[in-house]
């Protein structure tokens, strides 16, 4: 069924089909219409879930943590600093294997507070174990929360779903709700191969001594070592899942097919712009009136940050001239952190001549700071037509010093 | 499946030495008086406040009770509670046998 309302809305809408059995959160804003929307949900009977309301995003994810470990399908949702308060919890969450799902609503960290969009809250949790995974309107923020919980229970990893705060959480568009019926087909309940039995008591995420040790049975078990490695194999191998759970999902409701990465008008591309969530639609208008002016130009969307697409980006970049990486948020002292992590996937690939695109970075919209399509188009423009230089160095757009 | 997942995490079953042989932390030994201790004294199950107090569970209630050296930590707690004073924490270094 079509219907026109906002992301928060169409992320509620999800969790719902989801059916979500434990929802703990802590309104912030821009998430708060979200939770507000599950609450009513569930208070109407329309959903059978425990609502939990929280002193803190801490507890929140402790909630999630907990419910997770009993062996229910848990979701949280947070924004900005909300999101750094679960910080610890966010490691103990992956560190602990549980699939929960959290919806992050994109907002700039304080201080200076802000309420406004970027993805400075977001990035710079990306080392912390959880699958990243951005939308770019409405009809992802639904579809993804849904194949979320798909590939968090088959990964046993925990799945953020990033949405830009306002620019897609207050703003209304038309999406399609999928059929109750497919979703449950879809996404059965969730069976977990392991969760707190009473009749069977243990010891979960004890400490580990630096070396492995003999467990009771005299079994060798794993230490702290052994299970970090085995999260980052499993954290890679999950792109194969990631992929097959988007092909489930299209064979069912025909939507899908980029799971890490969308390209726009980017086949015979000699310049690519990179852009995350509404920022890279933003970007297709820009590179339409470019292209109308004889540059070759494209975009891609990074849909999927954590685990990092390193060869689908790689192979999307390497034969072209140039990347222009435009970021809403700041590696500080260096540059943003896609830039890095783009530049990094290239290092293999040297062309013919010894030539590897250069890869240049706008810092832009930080904190709510309004991209202009103007500004963008010369930006843009300017690193197609000359000769990069310092490229190491962020470019700001929108600065007004 | 299930141990599969176990063994992505640290998952452990309650029982002695599921954390290694944490004896080998200890710098002091809780050493117990007989002619002191209660329980040891009187020759009847009495006090056990070693045994309620200690954080790990390895003082019995025996006559008189006993200390599972392979995994008291030597935290003193046992000592410090003992209503007789009859626990002396004892440097460890004192027990080793010097090869000669």
């Amino acid at each position: 069924m079509q219907i026109i309302e906002s992301g928060n809305v169409a992320a509620a809408l999800g969790v719902k089909l989801s059916r979500a059995q434990v929802i703990a959160a802590y309104p912030i804003t821009p998430q708060t219409p979200l939770t507000e929307k599950l609450s009513e949900i569930i208070e109407a009977g329309d959903m059978t879930a425990e609502y939990i309301p929280v002193e803190s995003e801490h507890s929140a994810l402790a909630i999630c943590i907990a419910a997770s470990s009993a062996g229910a399908r848990s979701f949280t949702a947070t924004s900005a600093n909300g999101l750094l308060y679960m910080h610890e919890q966010l490691h103990w969450a992956s560190g602990a294997r549980l699939p929960i799902v959290m919806c992050v609503v994109n907002r700039g960290v304080g201080a200076p507070w802000t309420v406004w969009n970027d993805h400075q809250d977001s990035m710079s949790q990306r080392d912390t174990g959880w699958i990243q995974i951005y939308a770019n309107d409405h009809q992802q923020i639904i579809d993804s929360v849904i194949k979320a919980f798909a590939l968090a229970e088959e990964v046993m990893i925990p799945v953020m779903v990033c949405y830009d705060g306002y620019l897609l959480s207050h703003t209304y568009m038309p999406f399609d709700i999928p059929e109750a019926t497919l979703t449950d087909s879809f996404l059965p309940p969730y069976r977990p191969a392991y969760c707190l039995d009473p009749d069977e008591p243990a010891n979960l995420n004890t400490v580990t001594l630096s070396d492995v040790r003999t467990d009771i049975n005299g079994v060798k078990a794993h230490g702290y070592m052994e299970i970090r490695h085995l999260l980052q194999q499993d954290m890679l191998a999950s792109m194969d899942a990631i992929e097959r759970v988007d092909s489930r999902f299209k064979n069912i409701f025909g939507r899908g097919g980029s799971p890490f990465i969308e390209s726009y008008r980017s086949d015979d591309a000699r310049f690519i712009a990179v852009g995350i969530g509404s920022l890279s639609y933003h970007l297709r208008d820009v590179v339409d009136d470019l292209r109308d002016e004889g540059i070759s130009v494209g975009v891609m969307s990074m849909q999927l940050y954590r685990p990092f697409p390193y060869q689908a980006v790689a192979k999307a970049l390497k034969d072209c001239q140039g990347v222009i990486v435009f970021e809403k948020a700041l590696s500080y002292g260096y540059q943003g952190p896609v830039c890095s992590d783009i530049k990094s996937a290239l290092y293999h690939y040297v062309g013919p001549e010894g030539s590897r695109p250069f890869v240049l970075n706008y810092i832009l919209g930080l904190g709510g700071r309004e991209i202009l399509t103007k500004d963008l188009y010369e930006g843009l423009k300017l690193s197609c037509t000359t000769k990069p230089s310092s490229p190491d160095k962020p470019r700001w757009i929108g600065l007004k010093l | 499946m299930k141990d599969d997942y176990c063994r992505k995490t640290s998952h452990s079953k309650s029982g002695p030495g599921d954390a290694g042989k944490t004896g080998s932390w200890r710098i002091l030994r809780p050493v117990i008086d007989p002619a002191v201790c209660i329980p040891a004294k009187r020759g009847t199950p009495s006090c056990y406040m070693c045994w309620l107090y200690c954080p790990d569970g390895v003082i019995s209630r025996g006559i008189p009770p006993e200390i599972d050296y392979e995994y008291c930590k030597g935290c003193g707690i046992c000592a410090e509670e003992c209503p007789t004073k009859a626990i002396r924490m004892v440097e460890e270094s004192s027990f080793i046998k010097e090869d000669t």
